[in-house]
């Protein structure tokens, strides 16, 4: 049987992914950041998930203005590193899981959440970047990838609670696949940050410090936040921060923090970052 | 017949009341349909140079209001983003220049690039009084 073991939250702020393409990830200003993903780089060679549940957005990489699908799952056999304008990114191509993705849209579908398939795909830095936090810079990436793409652009994208729930839905999709799995699902996007008009630059400390304490706590209040609130708090971008919903929702009511680590800034942003066990 | 769970109308409103910001709604995206599908097409190579070699006239093969082709080549976002344009398609014309995505987003403040970058190192911009425009808090 297959199983969600772990949960993982973390921005995925492209400059990020400069940093390590550029060898920088350890100087004066990035240090700081990347120092918080340490332990969970150690923590992830020892856990060595088989798959990693993607949730994050297209930045107008994969879909352009035309087609914007709420929820989409990526249920190809491997997915390309997008050209966003300035040529793909020099990371390993992406490996999918197709069996297990079918199977989870398949699930989701009769649970009631009417999903988006793709079956062919490049993955942008909001898919690549979390990988290169976790992962590093290895030859070929450690584990497959099911990317669970949200709409978080166009208005209205959906609901804190829809979020939740659709990780809870997730979870259950994934328990019914027989073949023994160690699966992690992460929530990507945010923290606190605005990339438009005179309010650029919005960061919120104390918000996003909250929101890791929700997440941290037993029970279901994030789920209730409405868009509004991360609109006026964090910055028009920080409403991406209802990705780690989805993976909130598939870990169940209660959870152990393994690790958390907050920094601003990264370029517009604030990163945030988050590793959470389910306890049964 | 049972409500909905949120109306749509008061929905809207509330996203309207935020100072200094254009959140991307279904109108925006409307409006605005032929700016972003134009930005996405700097993707390509070839457009890129197209549209180097010759602004106006790459623009003159879209279906584009005169006022937005002239924000676009000014480069004037703010006025953009009330025309329906979006920044994560947008930023393909910051990438085209060649120009990092913050320093962009910086233009659309009433700040210098080094002033932006200096708030942002100093933790950003405070939500008070940033919040609300009717509430002013």
């Amino acid at each position: 049987m297959a199983k969600i073991t772990a949960g993982v939250g973390s921005s995925h702020v492209p400059l990020l992914g400069v940093a390590v393409d550029q060898g920088k990830s350890r100087d004066d200003y990035f240090g700081p950041i990347f120092a918080g993903y340490d332990w969970t780089r150690e923590w992830e060679k020892a856990e060595k998930p088989d798959v990693v549940i993607l949730v994050y957005n297209d930045h107008a990489s994969a879909f352009d203005a035309n087609i914007i699908p709420t929820f989409a799952i990526g249920c190809g056999e491997h997915y390309k590193s997008a050209d966003e304008g300035w040529g793909p990114r020099p990371v390993p191509d992406v490996e999918g899981h197709a069996d297990l993705a079918w199977h989870i849209a398949q699930s989701l579908i009769l649970d009631d959440f009417d999903m988006t398939i793709i079956n062919e795909m490049d993955v942008d830095h909001g898919l690549t970047v979390p990988l290169s936090m976790m992962f590093g810079q290895p030859e070929k990436w450690p584990c497959k990838v099911v990317p669970l793409a949200v709409n978080v652009v166009t208005y209205p994208v959906p609901s804190g609670n829809r979020c939740w729930a659709l990780g809870e839905a997730i979870a259950r999709a994934v328990e019914s696949f027989p073949e023994d799995l160690n699966v992690q699902i992460w929530g990507t996007g945010g923290m606190s940050h605005q990339l438009q008009g005179p309010r650029a630059g919005l960061l919120n400390r104390e918000w996003d410090n909250k929101f890791l304490d929700l997440l941290e706590s037993e029970g279901d209040a994030a789920r209730h936040i409405p868009h509004i609130e991360y609109l006026r708090e964090t910055g028009s971008e920080g409403i991406e921060m209802v990705m780690w919903l989805i993976m909130r929702g598939a870990l169940g009511k209660k959870v152990k923090t393994l690790n958390r680590h907050y920094h601003i800034p990264c370029s517009n942003t604030a990163i945030g970052h988050i590793v959470l066990e389910p306890v049964d | 017949m049972t409500e909905a769970r949120q109306n749509i109308h008061e929905y809207l409103a509330e996203l309207d009341d935020i100072p200094g910001t254009r959140i991307y709604t279904a109108a925006r995206a409307r409006k605005g349909y032929w700016i972003n599908q134009f930005a996405m097409s700097l993707m390509k190579a070839d457009n890129r140079a197209r549209f180097k070699a010759d602004e106006r006239a790459y623009l003159d093969e879209w279906s584009i209001s005169e006022e937005a082709k002239v924000a676009l080549m000014a480069r004037d976002y703010n006025t953009l983003l009330d025309l329906g344009g979006n920044v994560y398609f947008l930023s393909k014309l910051f990438s085209s220049d060649g120009i990092p995505f913050a320093e962009a987003v910086s233009t659309m403040t009433d700040m210098t690039w080094p002033e932006y970058r200096q708030m942002m190192l100093d933790g950003g911009r405070a939500p008070q009084g940033n919040r609300s425009i009717k509430g002013g808090y």
